[in-house]
């Protein structure tokens, strides 16, 4: 008897344990809690893409991505090097965001509805504009991608590219050999071992494998035109109201500086502007930061730590990738990069 | 006193029932797994319902919209989920039985060379085993690839003989244009094998009744392969290649197989062949000398005394091991997502990020695999079953 009563203690105090561990409901921006609880940011980054994140030789990570997350850092808790970055695959990436490994994802990912709706996710305002592009062996003598009928496509398992190439394929009647490697690095060795005839993938991405993973570059050549629409943006839990706020309105700081010219030098200077919007923006007057759970000097702290948006283009695609900016340019300049008023 | 120590029976309670114990014990187990299933089930749904992240099998039949590199099936992008999971458990089960055969070969083949009193043979197979078994699967995979993307692009490929070509792209092989004949060259081929079967059995039953000894090898081999042959020849011997060639990019026509399978099926054979290896030598040299200097006292052949004696009691050792070692090769033809071969993983994983449906991707590929293990540890009792010495 005395067995089967500690048996059955057992189990159940083996089952209230278990409920006790029941997830814990929603409370009131539980992100920006765990941030602040940490004192670090999790942001999840491409394992490896020039001109959007990658790690230099001493470990430091550099990117229009990693600028991203710097920028919300250092809104949230003032510094800007309180990130910790975690490279993700394409594969693994939506569900490190959505079981919350991550605190945000910025990582090359492109906005799309089954993204923003079935995966559960919300993605800010659009940090790169892009699209599918190509790169093949110049001796190859191809010019244009009608050329490209039975090519063997290097290609990123689950990206956008990989339905983009398909549908293209497609739709021109030609055929196609998918080559689909998950690692970053041994997908693009597989190119340039020449196991594929065209490496496919973001066309900004492009450059930088050109310049710094091919023996010679000249070597090379990236089809002119992009063959979809790739609005790159970073992503957060939809669960989570008040952490999108915060994501997505430090994006628009950023474009809203360089269209006020504030840079990350000027900007203690700037905030004795007479400009009402910018004065407001850097927390001078009024409180904005307060309506989405932050200090007054959020949008200051960002600027500060990375530079309005055209800074952080060209620290990131200037010498030597030298990408255009093209698309890419404030709406004032014929762009598409158009920060919402901060009022 | 006397009653306290031996109480009747009918005092007893049920409690201390051993029959009633035992079935209670296992209730309870039974109701803490259940409750402990539906906790997980409840709690994955919960959690996904809260996130709004979308659940069901409704994806399964929209279309995929991306390619896959090969196929045993026809596949194309405008073709729905379930198929290209169709075309990746082929992918795997293609890639798993063919590595399973050549496992086994190679594994028998280098155990009993290892037991070999040729000392070279001997010291090539110990190196071979303690080289590839020592060297984890996942960098077998990875060298291989490595080496076939060192070799020359299609348009300086090797040609070993006429119609053949090696590049990075992989192997091309001439291969038959098929003729109305050859589905009864494999009709023939069949009655062939189930007759060599039945003489194999009549040859058997007649050793065990009259002791004399038939062998089964050259009157077999003559059956297998001569009635297909006979066919061919009297339906006028009918025989066109169709050639690789290189057009365009690659080449078309004939047989290819892709450096991503070849690379893969060689890194998993040969790791798995170094441990079929130990397990043979392991079951020859668990039967004991003194049988075998008996069978020569009785002036037995080598060949003799290894098939009737040696082997028979040999594979109650060997084959309860190597079932494990099936079931860790195929298991290990998951490693193709790390160099490209599209296997159920593979197709898994990139549908799994289309789609963002994470718990029914993985779900999918568990219940795959276990279908395959269990089926494989089916066969392999079964044939243990057949095999086994029985004790007399």
């Amino acid at each position: 008897m005395r067995k089967f009563l500690m048996a059955a203690a057992l189990v159940a105090f083996a089952s209230n344990t278990i409920i006790g561990a029941e997830p814990a409901h929603a409370a009131d921006g539980p992100t920006l809690t765990a941030v602040k609880k940490r004192g670090e940011l999790i942001c999840g980054v491409h394992q490896g893409r020039y001109g959007f994140a990658i790690a230099d030789k001493k470990g430091k990570w550099k990117g229009l991505d990693v600028d991203v997350c710097k920028a919300v850092a250092a809104a949230v808790l003032g510094d800007g090097n309180k990130v910790k970055y975690i490279p993700l695959g394409s594969v693994q990436r939506f569900p490190a965001l959505q079981s919350g490994q991550v605190d945000m994802l910025s990582r090359t990912t492109t906005i799309t509805l089954t993204r923003d709706s079935a995966l559960g996710l919300n993605f800010g305002p659009p940090t790169f504009y892009t699209g599918t592009g190509f790169m093949v062996r110049k001796k190859l003598g191809i010019t244009k991608v009608d050329q490209l009928g039975g090519a063997a496509i290097c290609v990123f398992p689950g990206s956008t590219t990989e339905k983009n190439i398909a549908a293209l394929f497609k739709s021109k009647g030609m055929k196609m050999t998918p080559v689909v490697i998950e690692n970053s690095k041994e997908l693009v060795s597989a190119y340039m071992a020449g196991r594929c005839d065209v490496l496919a993938m973001d066309q900004a991405g492009l450059p930088g494998h050109q310049q710094y993973d091919a023996k010679t570059p000249s070597d090379h050549v990236i089809l002119d035109g992009v063959y979809s629409k790739e609005p790159l943006a970073a992503g957060v839990r939809a669960d989570d109201d008040q952490w999108f706020d915060i994501t997505k309105w430090v994006v628009h700081a950023l474009f809203n500086a360089e269209e006020w010219g504030i840079t990350q030098a000027n900007v203690d200077k700037m905030k004795a502007s007479k400009d009402p919007n910018v004065t407001r923006l850097l927390g001078a007057t009024g409180n904005l930061g307060k309506k989405i759970g932050l200090g007054k000097s959020w949008a200051y702290d960002a600027i500060k730590a990375v530079g309005n948006y055209g800074e952080v283009y060209d620290r990131n695609w200037g010498p030597p990738l030298n990408l255009a900016r093209g698309v890419n340019e404030l709406w004032t300049k014929g762009g598409l990069m158009y920060g919402f008023p901060m009022k | 006193m006397a009653e306290q120590a031996h109480p009747p029976k009918n005092n007893r309670s049920i409690l201390h029932s051993i029959a009633f114990r035992n079935i209670a014990y296992q209730l309870l187990l039974v109701a803490a797994l259940a409750f402990l299933g539906w906790y997980l089930y409840d709690n994955i749904n919960e959690n996904l319902d809260r996130q709004n992240i979308a659940t069901g099998w409704g994806f399964l039949n929209e279309p995929a919209g991306f390619d896959i590199s090969e196929s045993i099936i026809p596949f194309d992008s405008s073709q729905t989920f379930a198929r290209i999971f169709a075309a990746g458990v082929l992918n795997t089960l293609h890639v798993a039985f063919v590595g399973i055969f050549l496992a086994t070969l190679l594994g028998i083949t280098m155990g009993i060379a290892r037991v070999s009193r040729n000392w070279l043979v001997s010291k090539v197979a110990s190196a071979y085993v303690e080289i590839c078994r020592n060297v984890p699967v996942v960098l077998h995979v990875i060298f291989w690839s490595s080496i076939i993307r060192l070799l020359p692009h299609p348009r300086q490929a090797l040609e070993p003989f006429n119609g053949a070509f090696i590049s990075n792209r992989g192997l091309m092989l001439p291969f038959p244009v098929d003729n109305i004949l050859y589905p009864w060259v494999a009709f023939a081929l069949v009655l062939g094998i189930g007759g060599a079967l039945i003489f194999a059995r009549w040859a058997r039953f007649r050793r065990e009744h009259t002791g004399q000894y038939i062998s089964v090898f050259w009157p077999g081999t003559s059956i297998i392969v001569g009635l297909p042959l006979l066919v061919w020849v009297l339906g006028g011997a009918p025989l066109t290649w169709d050639y690789p060639a290189l057009k365009g990019f690659n080449y078309q026509g004939g047989i290819s197989l892709s450096p991503e399978y070849i690379a893969l099926l060689i890194g998993i054979t040969v790791y798995t062949g170094a441990f079929i290896a130990e397990i043979v030598r392991s079951g020859i040299e668990s039967i004991h000398r003194g049988q075998i200097e008996a069978s020569r006292a009785l002036g037995l052949r080598h060949g003799f005394i290894m098939r009737f004696i040696i082997i028979p009691q040999a594979l109650r050792v060997i084959v309860p091991p190597t079932a494990s070692q099936f079931l860790s090769l195929t298991k290990n033809s998951s490693l193709g997502v790390l160099i490209g071969y599209p296997d159920l993983v593979n197709i898994g994983n990139t549908s799994l990020n289309q789609t963002g449906q994470a718990v029914e991707a993985i779900a999918i590929m568990m219940l795959v695999y276990l279908t395959i293990s269990l089926t494989i540890s089916i066969f392999m009792n079964f044939y243990n079953k057949l095999v086994a010495i029985r004790e007399r």
